[in-house]
C-alpha cells in the first residue's frame, strides 16, 4: 500500500469553477449539485449555466458542449465570474470551447480517457493538447475519469453505457474533495432521485465516493482549498434560480391578494420552468393552462382576468411578439394581467438558451396604437420573487397589463436567498365592484383605474372589448374627442404608477463624475465593476432600474447629478435610447451582445476610459 | 335592487336579455334572426341567473353580438373568442359561457383555437354565424366560400376548397355538433336549447344570409319551392325522410348514402338510415356532414352528434380538489421554506 501524504489546505476567498462536457454528460446536473452543496455550507454564490439548444447534440462535437460556471466565496458576490479559475473538461471539445474563458495560470482537470483520436478529431485538434505545450500556461491534471469510474463500479449489474453515465459523479466527488465540501447533500439527492432504481443509487453514490477518495489517495493533487462561509444576514436560506423565484413570487401574490392564480402559457425556452413549477401548486388552487400557442396563452389569461383571477402568462422574446395584439386588448379593456418575458437572444428564434436584454423596446412600445403598459425588470435570480409580487400588485391596483422582464441568465442562474416569512410579505388589496349604484364600466378611481366587476355579480352586467369605449359609460365610441381623451387617460394611468414606486436609489456618491445606470440582469456585473473602480480610486456610482415604465420620479434629478452617465446593456442601447428620448441628456453606452452576461472587466475598462484613466481630469 | 345573495333564478323574459344598445347590422341581415331566437329562448335555455351568463366574440359582423345581449360580454380580438371563453370558463366553471363567431373568425384566423377547444372539451357553447363571406371587411371570400367564388379578392374565382365546419368539429372530437338555418326560427330555437343544455363543448353552425355581400348563399334551403327537397331534418331515432311530400329517404348502401323513393312501394321507411345522435363512433355523423358533397343529396340540419366526456374545466377543478385532498390546502410558508435550506445566525 502506498503511503498517502497529508495534503495541504490553502485558504481562498473566492473561486470560479466551470464544469464542461457533452450535453449528455450531465454537466448541468453536476453544476447544480455543486451549487446546492456550496450554498448549503454557507458560501455566497452565483451561477451561469451555458448550454446548447440541442438536447443531445452528437457526442464529442464542439456544438454539443454544455457548461456550468459557478462563482462561490466567503464574501458577498454578484456575478458568476468573468473567467474561471478551474475547468473540469470531460472531453477535448469541452476543453477547446472553454479554454478562452479560463484564467491564465488556471487549473484544468481533464478526463484523459476521452482524449482519443476520434474525440480529438471531432474537436478539430490536430495534436493532442495534453501532449504538446499548448496548455503550458495552466496547471493541467490528467485524470482517467472514465476508467476510474468503471473500476469503482466493477461488479455492479450495469451496462458499460450506464457505468459511463456515472462519470460526472466521479468528477463531482473529486471536486468536493478538492474544495472540501461534504458529499451528504448529493448522496441524499441521488437517493431520492433514483428511488425506483436502487442499482443507480448504488452506482452513482459509489462513483461520487470514488472521486472523493481518488483526491485523497492520488499523488497528483497536493493541495486542497477551503472557502469559508460568507457572512450573510441572519435568516433561513436556500439556493434559488430566477425561474423558481418567479414562480414562488406569483404564488405568494396569489395568496396575498386572495385571488386564485391562473397561468396560461405555451412552453418556450428559457421560460417553461415557470409553468412547470406553478403546475405543482394545484393545492393552492393555481390553474395552469398549457395552451395551443402563445396567443392562446395570453388570451386565456385575459379571459381569466375578466373572470376575477390573478392572471399571468409566461414567455420569451418570440412569444412576446406573438402576444402583442392581446396585450393591446388588455390595455384597451383595462384588465390586470402580468406578462413575464424571460429574454433570450434574438431576433426570431435567435439563441434560445442564451441571455440578452434586447426586448426592452418591444416591451415598452411594441404594440399598435398608443398602448402604454407598465414595464418592470428583475435584477438578480432572487429578486424575481419580489418583482413578481410587485408586478401583480401594480396590475391589480391599476387594472393594467404589466410586463415583467427577466432573462436567460437570471432564469437559470441561482444564488442564496434569505427566505421571507409569509407575514413579512405585504398584502395586496383587491376590491371587486359589487355595488350597482352609479356603476359604469369605465368610471375611474383616484388612480384612474376602472372598476373590476366580474361575471357572476348581479346587476353589473356590462360589455367590454377591443373597440374604443366612451369614457365612463363604456359604450363603443368613434367620437374623435372621446378617443383623444381615452388615449390620454390610459397613458396618464400608467404614468401615475410613478407616485407609487420607490425612488431610484444610488449606490455610492450621490453626485460626481460618473453614474453607471443599468436595468435587469446586469446588476451584479455593474456592481462588481463599480466596486473595483471605487477601490482603484475612481469616482463612480451605480443606479439600477427596477421600473422602466414609468421611470421613478427622481430619475432625471439623479442623472443630472453626474457629469457622465454610462449605460451598459446586452443590446444596442435600448435603455440609452429611452433615457435620451425622455430627458434629452447625453449618455454613454457599452453594448456587447454575445448571448452571455457582460463581464466585469469590460465595464471596468469602459469606466476607466470614460474617466480618462483618472477622475475625468 | 341588488341583492348579492340571491340564488334563485327569476322568470326571465326575452327583453331581459336585450341591452340598451342599438343593433347595427344591415337591414335584412340573418344576424337579426339569430339574436331574436337567442333572446327568445334564453329564459328557458339558461338554468342560472343572467349575471352568470357571458357572451364572448372575436371580430366580424357576428362578433358585435355580445353588445346586444344584456349579459356580461367581451368583444375580443380576431379569432380568439374560443380561447378567451376558455379562460373565463376555466377560471369560473359556474358561468354559462357562449361564443358568437363568424366563418372567418372561427375557421380562418381562429381555426387553431377552435379545434383545441373542441379537443379539450371546454364547456363553452360556440355559435357559428356562417355566411360564407367576409362581411365586415366588405366582401372577400371566406374559408367556407365555395370553390370558384368570385369576390373582390378572387376576381377570377377562388381556387381554394372550403372547410366543412361540421366535419371539422366532428374531426376535432367536439362533444355536441349541430346545424340550423337563420330562416327557420323554430328549428333554430330548438337547436339553441339543445346547445345550451349540453355539458361540454357545443358547436352550433347557423347558415346565415349576408344580404349585402353573399345574398342567397343558402336560398335552396330557404326558398319555398326548393327547401323541402334540399333539406334533411335530422331527428334522433327517426328514419331520414325528406322532400316536399316526405316521399324521399336516405338509405345507407354500405357506407355510401343514397336517395331512395319511398312512395312507389319499392322502399319503405324501414329501409332507411335511422339517425342516432348518440352513436359511439363519429363515422356516421361524418358521413352526414358530407352528405351534400353530392349535390343530389340534401343538406342535413339538426344534431349530428352528441356524446359525453369530462369537460376540461371540470377536469381542472377536479384535479385541484384531488390534490388538495391528497396534499392538504396549500401552505405558502411550507413551500417557501421547503427544499434544501440552511440557517445563518
Ligand atoms: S355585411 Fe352582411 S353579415 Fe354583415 S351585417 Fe351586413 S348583411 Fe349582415
Amino acid at each position: 500500500m502506498t503511503h498517502v501524504k497529508e495534503k495541504d489546505f490553502q485558504q481562498l476567498s473566492d473561486v470560479t469553477v466551470r464544469f464542461a462536457g457533452d450535453s449528455g454528460d450531465g454537466m448541468q446536473l453536476t453544476g447544480t449539485q455543486f451549487s446546492d452543496t456550496t450554498a448549503w455550507i454557507g458560501n455566497d454564490l452565483n451561477t451561469l449555466p451555458d448550454y446548447p439548444a440541442e438536447i443531445r447534440a452528437p457526442a464529442g462535437t464542439l456544438y454539443g458542449v454544455s457548461g456550468f460556471q459557478l462563482h462561490f466565496s466567503s464574501t458577498d458576490i454578484h456575478t458568476p465570474g468573468d473567467t474561471a479559475d478551474v475547468l473540469v473538461a470531460m472531453n477535448p471539445a469541452a476543453l477547446k470551447k472553454n479554454l478562452p474563458d479560463i484564467k491564465n495560470d488556471g487549473t484544468i482537470i481533464v478526463n484523459s480517457d476521452a482524449f482519443d483520436v476520434k474525440n480529438l478529431k471531432l474537436a478539430n485538434y490536430d495534436n493532442n493538447p495534453l501532449d504538446d505545450d499548448s496548455l503550458s500556461g495552466y496547471h493541467v491534471f490528467e485524470v482517467p475519469i472514465t476508467s476510474l469510474t468503471a473500476n469503482a463500479l466493477e461488479g455492479l449489474p450495469l451496462s458499460p453505457k450506464e457505468v459511463s453515465r456515472c462519470k460526472n459523479f466521479f468528477a463531482l466527488g473529486l471536486m468536493y474533495w478538492l474544495y472540501d465540501r461534504p458529499l451528504q447533500n448529493t448522496e441524499e439527492w441521488i437517493k431520492s432521485k433514483f428511488k425506483k432504481k436502487p442499482e443507480y443509487v448504488e452506482a452513482n453514490s459509489k462513483a461520487l465516493q470514488a472521486g472523493h477518495k481518488f483526491g485523497e489517495m492520488t499523488e497528483i493533487f497536493t493541495t486542497r482549498y477551503k472557502v469559508e462561509p460568507a457572512k450573510l444576514p441572519k435568516g433561513i436560506y436556500k439556493n434559488i434560480s430566477g425561474n423558481e423565484a418567479t414562480a414562488l413570487g406569483f404564488l405568494a401574490a396569489s395568496v396575498k391578494s386572495g385571488l386564485p392564480l391562473f397561468l396560461g402559457s405555451y412552453p418556450i425556452t428559457p421560460a417553461s420552468e415557470i409553468l412547470q413549477f406553478i403546475s405543482n401548486y394545484k393545492n393552492f388552487g393555481a390553474k395552469t393552462f398549457q395552451a395551443e400557442d402563445e396567443i392562446a396563452g395570453i388570451t386565456s389569461a385575459i379571459g381569466a382576468s375578466f373572470a376575477g383571477h390573478l392572471a399571468i402568462t409566461t414567455t420569451s422574446g418570440p412569444g412576446l411578439a406573438l402576444k402583442t395584439e392581446a396585450i393591446g386588448l388588455a390595455v384597451m379593456t383595462e384588465l390586470p394581467i402580468v406578462v413575464i418575458n424571460v429574454q433570450r437572444g434574438g431576433p426570431s428564434t435567435g439563441l434560445p438558451t442564451k441571455t440578452e436584454q434586447a426586448d426592452l423596446l418591444q416591451a415598452v412600445y411594441g404594440r399598435n396604437g398608443e398602448a402604454p403598459v407598465c414595464v418592470l425588470a428583475a435584477r438578480t435570480p432572487r429578486d424575481c420573487f419580489n418583482m413578481a409580487i410587485e408586478a401583480s400588485r401594480i396590475a391589480l391596483k391599476y387594472m393594467t397589463p404589466v410586463i415583467l422582464l427577466t432573462d436567460g441568465y437570471l432564469a437559470n442562474g441561482s444564488e442564496p436567498w434569505r427566505i421571507p416569512h409569509v407575514d413579512e410579505i405585504t398584502e395586496i388589496k383587491v376590491d371587486f365592484r359589487k355595488d350597482p349604484e352609479g356603476f359604469y364600466p369605465y368610471s375611474r378611481d383616484e388612480n384612474l383605474a376602472r372598476p373590476w366587476a366580474i361575471p357572476g355579480t348581479p346587476n353589473l352586467e356590462h360589455r367590454i372589448g377591443g373597440l374604443e369605449k366612451s369614457n365612463i359609460y363604456g359604450n363603443v365610441s368613434y367620437d374623435p374627442d372621446n378617443h383623444d381623451k381615452m388615449v390620454k387617460l390610459r397613458t396618464q394611468k400608467v404614468k401615475n404608477i410613478r407616485n407609487d414606486i420607490p425612488d431610484l436609489k444610488i449606490d455610492g456618491e450621490q453626485s460626481g463624475e460618473l453614474l453607471v445606470l443599468g436595468w435587469g440582469g446586469t446588476y451584479g456585473t455593474i456592481k462588481e465593476a463599480v466596486a473595483k473602480a471605487n477601490n482603484a480610486g475612481l469616482n463612480v456610482s451605480q443606479a439600477h432600474l427596477h421600473y422602466i415604465n414609468p421611470l421613478p420620479k427622481n430619475t432625471e434629478a439623479v442623472l443630472n447629478n453626474y457629469k457622465k452617465v454610462l449605460i451598459p446593456e446586452i443590446n444596442l442601447g435600448q435603455l440609452a435610447r429611452l433615457i435620451r428620448g425622455e430627458f434629452l441628456i447625453r449618455v454613454e453606452q457599452l453594448n456587447i451582445v454575445r448571448g452571455l452576461p457582460l463581464k466585469v472587466n469590460d465595464i471596468l475598462e469602459k469606466i476607466t476610459e470614460l474617466l480618462g484613466g483618472g477622475n475625468g481630469k | 335592487m341588488a341583492n348579492n345573495t340571491e340564488t334563485t333564478t327569476p322568470k326571465y323574459k326575452a327583453k331581459d336579455f336585450s341591452s340598451d344598445q342599438d343593433v347595427r347590422w344591415c337591414p335584412g341581415c340573418g344576424d337579426y334572426s339569430i339574436l331574436a331566437q337567442v333572446q327568445r329562448t334564453f329564459p328557458e335555455v339558461i338554468e342560472t341567473r343572467k349575471e352568470n351568463v357571458v357572451w364572448i366574440s372575436g371580430i366580424g359582423c357576428s362578433s358585435r353580438f355580445p353588445y346586444y345581449m344584456d349579459t356580461y360580454g367581451f368583444h375580443g380580438i380576431h379569432g380568439r373568442a374560443p380561447i378567451l371563453a376558455s379562460g373565463v370558463k376555466i377560471a369560473n366553471p359556474d358561468l354559462s359561457v357562449w361564443v358568437a363567431t363568424g366563418d372567418g373568425d372561427l375557421l380562418s384566423i381562429g381555426g387553431n383555437h377552435f379545434i383545441h377547444a373542441c379537443r379539450k372539451n371546454v364547456d363553452i357553447k360556440v355559435v357559428l354565424f356562417n355566411n360564407r363571406i367576409y362581411g365586415l371587411t366588405k366582401g372577400q371570400y371566406s374559408p367556407t366560400s365555395e370553390k370558384g367564388k368570385v369576390t373582390k379578392t378572387t376576381p377570377f374565382g377562388s381556387v381554394d376548397y372550403p372547410f366543412n365546419p361540421i366535419s371539422l368539429s366532428l374531426g376535432s372530437d367536439a362533444t355536441f355538433v349541430a346545424r340550423s338555418i337563420d330562416r327557420n326560427p323554430k328549428h333554430m330555437q330548438e337547436m339553441i336549447k339543445r346547445t345550451g343544455a349540453h355539458k361540454g363543448l357545443a358547436f352550433l353552425e347557423i347558415f346565415q344570409n349576408c344580404n349585402i355581400f353573399n345574398d342567397g348563399a343558402f336560398s335552396v334551403l330557404t326558398e319555398k319551392d326548393t327547401k323541402d327537397d334540399h333539406t334533411l331534418f335530422l331527428e334522433n331515432d327517426k328514419p331520414m325522410v325528406f322532400g316536399k311530400n316526405q316521399d324521399k329517404g336516405i338509405k345507407l348502401d354500405g357506407l355510401k348514402p343514397i336517395v331512395v323513393d319511398i312512395s312507389n312501394g319499392k322502399y319503405s321507411k324501414d329501409d332507411l338510415w335511422v339517425h342516432n345522435e348518440f352513436s359511439v363512433s363519429p363515422t356516421h355523423a361524418i358521413i352526414l356532414a358530407h352528405l351534400d358533397d353530392n349535390k343530389d343529396l340534401p343538406t342535413p340540419v339538426g344534431v349530428f352528434r352528441q356524446y359525453f366526456k369530462e369537460t376540461y374545466d371540470g377536469g381542472i377543478a377536479n384535479q385541484i380538489k384531488y390534490v388538495k385532498e391528497k396534499k392538504g390546502e396549500g401552505d405558502l410558508e411550507k413551500v417557501l421554506f421547503g427544499g434544501n435550506t440552511w440557517e445563518v445566525d
